[in-house]
């Protein structure tokens, strides 16, 4: 059997489209399915401003160029592989610090209280390194969520450009993953 | 698509905790002979070196050297001194003995075991060190128990003119 380097397609990308999101916790739900996460969910559905919309975004990692997560991970239990996928933290390393879930920027590790171990997506490791897309990807109803290439995107959504540039403050933050932008939008600042 | 950090120079923790599972590999088979080799050499160079100093330095010897007057240390009764080590590096620290009987005896200080100071004790005519209870003969530095593995270093007192000199013992001389 090949290794997951040789299977893993390096040309397909995660593109988040915040705006489809219509709160429906199917990809919730379909992430807790896959086994490797002991049917907890790695992905979050989060409400904007529950008391006046019932707007909802969704959050999956990030995948970091730089992953704040791995660098203040005291345990070194986190790690990043060869197709810049960062994985969730080994779980014999893990020892429940919650560093990483404090230093992300974008809020995703959870730490899961009962098993003292932090929580967060993988890119679906075991799908994607066999050439397959991502559970929450293939479920998402709305297109909120999809896997596949630059071009099929931009032919799904011609309104609209993929960024991975994120600028907190003076920080810039460089993404694996792809969040759909109105059309022109380079980076994306928060301040 | 490779991953670039920001700043070549990291900080050493990042070496020794990288994220990348790829820089994260074991210690190759060629390091880790090359630091066995570095290793046994400097072993080998730190040993010819004690070595080398020892033949060099080591059998230099103590000159006669003025210690004190008889009439300042009665009879069992011990006082301290030092002499300048060999080349003036270091001082080493004696005691000099005056037996109950008379006679005169000047030891190195330190314990052979882990060179702690010993001293003169008078009620038993012996020398102890106090860190182990280890005991010596005061009149030919022997082991007489304990953990010291050998006898105390000696040199040789003269006496001229109702004033006390050490020096070394010369090559034909009976050191016990």
């Amino acid at each position: 059997m090949a290794e997951p380097k040789e299977n893993f397609n390096s040309e397909l990308e995660f593109f988040v489209d915040m705006q489809r999101c219509i709160g429906c916790h199917a990809c919730e739900t379909a992430c807790a399915e896959c086994e490797t996460n002991g049917q907890e969910s790695m992905i979050h559905v989060n409400y904007v401003d529950r008391a006046h919309t019932v707007q909802t975004t969704v959050q999956v990692c990030m995948h970091c160029e730089d992953p704040a997560c791995a660098n203040v991970c005291p345990a070194d239990a986190i790690t990043k592989d060869s197709n810049d996928v960062v994985h969730s933290a080994n779980t014999a390393r893990c020892i429940g610090c919650s560093n990483c879930v404090l230093a992300c920027p974008f809020g995703v590790p959870k730490k899961m209280e009962s098993a003292e171990l932090m929580m967060k997506c993988n890119l679906c490791y075991d799908r994607t390194s066999v050439g397959k897309k991502p559970m929450c990807a293939t479920v998402c109803p709305s297109g909120a969520l999809f896997y596949g290439t630059k071009e099929e995107i931009r032919k799904k959504r011609p309104q609209s450009d993929p960024v991975r540039t994120f600028k907190f403050g003076k920080q810039t933050v460089n993404t694996k993953v792809n969040v759909m932008m109105p059309k022109g939008t380079k980076e994306i600042r928060v301040y | 698509m490779a991953y670039k950090p920001k700043e070549k120079k990291e900080p050493h923790w990042k070496r020794d905790f990288p994220i990348r599972q790829d820089d994260a590999t074991k210690i190759t088979r060629r390091e880790f002979a090359k630091f066995l080799c570095l290793l046994s050499g400097g072993f080998a160079a730190g040993n010819g070196f004690i070595l080398a100093n020892y033949f060099v330095n080591g059998k230099e010897p103590v000159k006669d050297h003025f210690v004190c007057n008889v009439q300042d240390v009665p009879a069992g009764e011990m006082i301290e001194f030092s002499l300048t080590g060999v080349r003036g590096t270091r001082e080493i620290p004696y005691i000099l003995v005056h037996l109950e009987d008379g006679q005169w005896r000047a030891f190195d200080q330190k314990c052979t075991h882990l060179a702690c100071a010993v001293r003169y004790v008078k009620e038993r005519n012996q020398i102890q060190c106090p860190c182990h209870n280890g005991w010596f003969n005061a009149e030919t530095g022997d082991v007489i128990q304990g953990p010291p593995p050998r006898a105390l270093p000696q040199l040789k007192v003269t006496i001229r003119d109702e004033k006390v000199f050490v020096s070394h013992f010369s090559e034909h001389e009976n050191n016990s």
